[in-house]
């Protein structure tokens, strides 16, 4: 089982590799939908510094939407997901592997360059940590939710949009929750609360969504 | 080995088959003849464990497919239509990992591409049809110790030494035990083949 999950993975980040240019389509989204809000905004630091949480929490879900739809399309394009579905493995962690690994690529790099991008908004030193780690706790989960959408929808007419309307509204409490870390930090409460709230909501994603997905993923085939 | 059992299957409100009743024992091989359109497809799908039959159930060594869920899928190896090939990787990543991923050992997936004649070192999407379906079917020769066989057209888009270099896998998969249940329009040159007209 370890040894398929981690041919699974070494698999994806190998195709992700080779189309290099998919994946930096994300993060360029992030980073020029982050850099656009200062510009419209004006330079008013004590608004920026109030909005920035936001601004950064909502870039990182819809670019963690547009790279939701590759999670499972071309597999399902090119017929290796019917195999992967009859494979040796349990569909379930079959689901876990290829959401890990998609994180991986559209995910981390978020992680990575929000803090850079922060600079733009002047955000107090102490709140650079908060807000990676509420990336960190928060991207994945919507990478496993956003997997229960992409497999409800795969090989539908439309299914961009429709996964942009079924799952946005699942992502709210994830957005609330990160973005409230860092202003919570910012208003020198701390934001424990909130992180520990979003690493509770990472445990039990991990835990259901797979199966949710891997249920889906056989409707789909059909 | 497998059983189906009162068939049915019912696709856009269409009824394709029903009542189709068939055992296969080990070392037999079943061909699925049919027009286009009749449901050869399908019932792959239904007997690999894909596809849900609007009726019936099959069953693998007396035990229903659905009961059985990995400990079923280990035992087969399904080629379908879609060569299942990822198009940035080489023929021999692709075996590779294809061979990981059913719990199968790669050993000899060098050979098995140089026998179907394929450069294992192009990407995929360099390749031609013909020279994809090979691909996808050199895992055959790496799948000798799954016991079942299900194969959608194999011999659609291949030249006539691929066919008989198929064949001759599908032969030697009967000898040893093994069970062959493929689809095709034509006779193949199986003599030995039961036929189930859909």
């Amino acid at each position: 089982m370890t040894r398929v999950i981690r041919c699974l993975i070494y698999r994806d980040l190998l195709v992700a590799w080779r189309r290099r240019s998919d994946v930096a389509v994300t993060l360029l989204f992030f980073v020029i939908v982050v850099s656009l809000f200062p510009l419209g905004v004006g330079p008013e630091p004590e608004l920026l510094r109030q909005i920035a949480p936001g601004v950064i929490w909502v870039a990182a879900l819809l670019s963690s939407l547009l790279a939701l739809g590759r999670l499972f399309e071309a597999d399902h394009a090119d017929g290796t997901l019917e195999q992967l579905a009859l494979g040796a493995a349990p569909l379930g962690v079959v689901v876990s592997a290829k959401a890990l690994a998609h994180w991986l690529v559209s995910g981390l790099p978020l992680v990575a360059i929000a803090p850079l991008l922060a600079l733009q908004y002047d955000l107090p030193g102490g709140l650079y940590g908060v807000l990676a780690l509420s990336l960190l706790l928060g991207t994945p989960v919507l990478s496993m939710i956003g997997a229960i959408g992409a497999a409800l929808t795969l090989g539908l007419r439309g299914a961009g949009v429709l996964l942009a309307l079924l799952v946005l509204p699942l992502f709210v409490p994830v957005l609330i929750l990160g973005a409230g870390a860092v202003e919570m930090a910012a208003a020198g409460v701390g934001g424990h609360g909130q992180l520990l709230l979003l690493g509770a909501m990472l445990v039990v994603a991990a835990a259901l969504a797979p199966w949710a997905s891997a249920a889906a993923l056989r409707i789909s085939l059909e | 080995m497998l059983e189906a059992a009162d068939l049915a299957c019912e696709r856009g409100g269409r009824a394709l088959f029903h009542g189709l009743n068939f055992s296969l024992a080990s070392g037999e091989l079943l061909r699925i003849g049919g027009a286009n359109g009749s449901g050869k497809t399908s019932l792959l799908r239904i007997l690999c464990g894909l596809l849900t039959p609007s009726a019936g159930e099959v069953r693998w060594q007396g035990q229903a497919i659905r009961s059985l869920a990995e400990e079923y899928s280990r035992s087969l190896v399904h080629i379908g239509h879609a060569a299942g090939l990822k198009d940035e990787l080489t023929a021999a990543e692709n075996l590779a990992i294809a061979c990981t991923l059913a719990g199968v050992s790669r050993d000899g997936a060098g050979d098995a591409l140089a026998r179907f004649g394929i450069p294992g070192e192009k990407p995929v999407k360099q390749l031609s049809q013909g020279q994809r379906r090979r691909a996808a079917l050199a895992r055959l020769a790496l799948s000798q110790n799954v016991p079942l066989w299900l194969l959608d057209e194999p011999f659609a888009a291949l030249d006539a030494a691929a066919i008989s270099l198929v064949e001759e896998l599908i032969r030697g998969h009967a000898g040893r035990g093994g069970a062959v249940v493929f689809s095709a329009h034509q006779d193949s040159g199986l003599q030995e083949t039961r036929l189930i007209q859909l």
